[in-house]
């Protein structure tokens, strides 16, 4: 089970970001999860919408170049150790995590969210399932 | 089996057309020296009479005219005729910087456009054809000559001029355009522009394209020809020699054959002035043969191609010229290396990126640097910041490998470069020299 995550290309220079937010404040797009990897000149922006298809189009009008990629929401239990317990299962499993950040939850407190970008997603999502860690599909993730 | 508008002359057996050209030359250098003082000038300051060019074995003898005689004698310093009979000016773009004026007599006008119709036919027209001329109407030579041309041809002509694209390509589909003319960077840009309101080849009638007034390069070309479905031709031309269709190209698109019944040409080294052998690279230089109000001998074009005389597949025995490598104004000398935006343009379409690219140079602690804009397109785009950058690496490295130097490559955010509806602006050179 994955999710959509949707990646921007940006240049970097002041404003560029501003932009891109703008556009999708326009569209009345919220925002679950973002996270920027940046070199000095460019930078990706990956971000967890509520409206993929509709982040997509925004995005293309206002002249951004974007490309979706399936990536897995995870439930993580925010304890200590919460997380070294996800990237056990993952690192047993020889699976590859080529970049994780978290996202906006819930009130509940004693759950964390974050998103996994992984080598091989079916292979990820069953060793994480058979150790009993939630992997969330899109409904679930717009109910947070 | 070919599509000439002149077969007799296209098609002229070697020798005629050198007897042609001996006997046009002898004419047209005592036209110089009776009717353009500037020249004569120049014929006596090498001790030169009209007498003294028996054949075209005697052309090197002759002095050359180059781009700073035409300033020199601007405006009318160089006419062969009187203001009374002539026609027409037409002016080139400056893009160099340098504005040059040409005069027309009716048969001048006449000759260019005879010209751009065999232009026209050699890339497959016929009375048939619905030709859209998307080169700029004006001043600039590009309009006007193919539209004269595509008249002789007989075929329904489209005067559209450049700009304006969304209506260029509701022209080409409403109208059934099936040869379209403009500069190869508004061609990309128009094909670009058809992609994006997600039309295909097959949505189009073009079948044909023909593309100059500036250098491009063989993978643009390819670029261009799959987007819209056409095979698309090299024409040549200066606006001091008459406009487009001085050379074009057929449909073996190896070279742009000559028009040597109104020209001769010959490539000389740029630094001694020397005449090359057959097949070396260098400056291309012209001599007109029938031309009244401005009759050029030995004009320097500063354009750097080399000649051929193998026989053609098509037919025609007119020599053929190279694709241009480039015009020595266009030239870049960075660090102490020949770059040529042709070649930066190559890398990138053989990478997968657009033709729209931007060159900027500039100096650094007295060394040159190269950047080099291109714009991320999404066949490009991952999220994969690893992926982007070694990307980014390929092309450093592909460009290093063409030039012989290290460029820095900036990816930049799509539709930032400006598009050219005329000639693209490539180059930005900031160094203070």
């Amino acid at each position: 089970m994955s999710v959509k995550q949707i990646s921007v290309f940006l240049e970097n220079r002041p404003g560029c970001l501003h932009e891109m937010t703008k556009a999708l404040a326009e569209a009345n797009i919220d925002l679950r999860g973002l996270s920027l990897a940046e070199t000095s000149d460019f930078g990706i922006v990956r971000l967890i919408v509520d409206d993929v298809a509709g982040t997509a189009v925004t995005l293309r009008d206002a002249g951004f170049v974007a490309s979706l990629t399936d990536v897995l929401a995870v439930e993580v239990p925010n304890v200590p150790g919460g997380l070294n317990k996800v990237l056990e299962v993952l690192d047993g499993a020889g699976i590859n995590v080529e970049y994780m950040y978290a996202i906006l939850g819930n009130k509940k407190s004693d759950t964390a969210y974050m998103i996994f970008r992984v080598s091989d997603n079916a292979k990820a999502s069953s060793a994480l399932s058979g150790s009993g860690v939630k992997i969330m599909g899109a409904e679930e993730l717009s109910a947070l | 089996m070919g599509n000439y508008y002149q077969p007799e002359i296209e098609t002229m057996p070697r020798e005629q057309i050198r007897k042609l050209q001996n006997e046009r030359l002898l004419k047209q250098v005592r036209h110089a020296w009776n009717d353009v003082p500037y020249y004569r000038k120049k014929m006596q300051e090498k001790g030169l009479t009209p007498d003294d060019i028996k054949s075209m074995d005697d052309l090197h003898l002759l002095p050359f005219l180059t781009k700073a005689d035409l300033r020199e004698a601007y405006p009318y310093g160089l006419m062969g005729r009187p203001l009374k009979d002539c026609v027409r000016i037409q002016s080139t773009s400056g893009t160099t910087g340098q504005r040059v004026v040409a005069f027309y007599t009716l048969n001048d006008i006449h000759i260019w456009e005879t010209m751009c119709a065999r232009a026209i036919m050699a890339a497959g027209g016929t009375n048939e054809d619905v030709v859209q001329v998307s080169y700029g109407y004006g001043l600039f030579t590009g309009g006007p000559g193919l539209n004269g041309g595509s008249h002789l041809v007989g075929s329904l002509t489209i005067p559209a001029s450049s700009g304006n694209t969304d209506r260029q390509i509701m022209f080409i589909k409403d109208l059934s355009a099936t040869i379209l003319c403009c500069t190869p960077s508004y061609a990309a840009f128009i094909g670009e522009r058809m992609k994006e309101m997600g039309m295909s080849p097959n949505d189009i009638p073009l079948k044909a394209g023909i593309f100059g007034a500036e250098a491009w390069s063989e993978s643009m070309r390819r670029d261009i020809e799959a987007t819209m479905g056409i095979k698309a031709y090299d024409i040549y031309g200066l606006t001091e020699l008459c406009g487009p269709g001085v050379s074009f190209e057929c449909s073996d698109q190896h070279g742009m054959h000559i028009n040597e019944d109104y020209f001769i040409a010959e490539i000389i080294d740029p630094e001694t002035g020397e005449v090359l052998p057959e097949g070396s690279d260098g400056e291309l230089v012209f001599t007109t043969l029938e031309k009244e109000a401005f009759p050029l001998i030995r004009y320097r074009t500063r354009d750097i191609t080399s000649l051929s005389h193998e026989p053609c597949p098509c037919g025609r025995t007119h020599v053929r010229m190279s694709r241009l490598k480039g015009r020595t104004d266009d030239m870049l000398i960075i660090r102490g290396v020949n770059v040529f935006p042709s070649q930066i343009e190559t890398v990138l379409i053989n990478q997968g990126y657009p033709a729209n690219y931007q060159i900027i140079v500039d100096r650094v602690n007295n060394t040159d640097t190269l950047d080099v804009r291109v714009e991320m397109t999404p066949e490009m785009f991952t999220d994969n910041l690893g992926v982007v950058n070694q990307r980014q690496a390929k092309l450093v490295e592909g460009l290093r490998s063409m030039l012989g130097l290290t460029a820095k490559v900036t990816l930049v955010a799509p539709k930032s470069i400006t598009r050219s509806e005329g000639k693209a602006v490539r180059v930005i050179d900031n160094r203070k020299i």
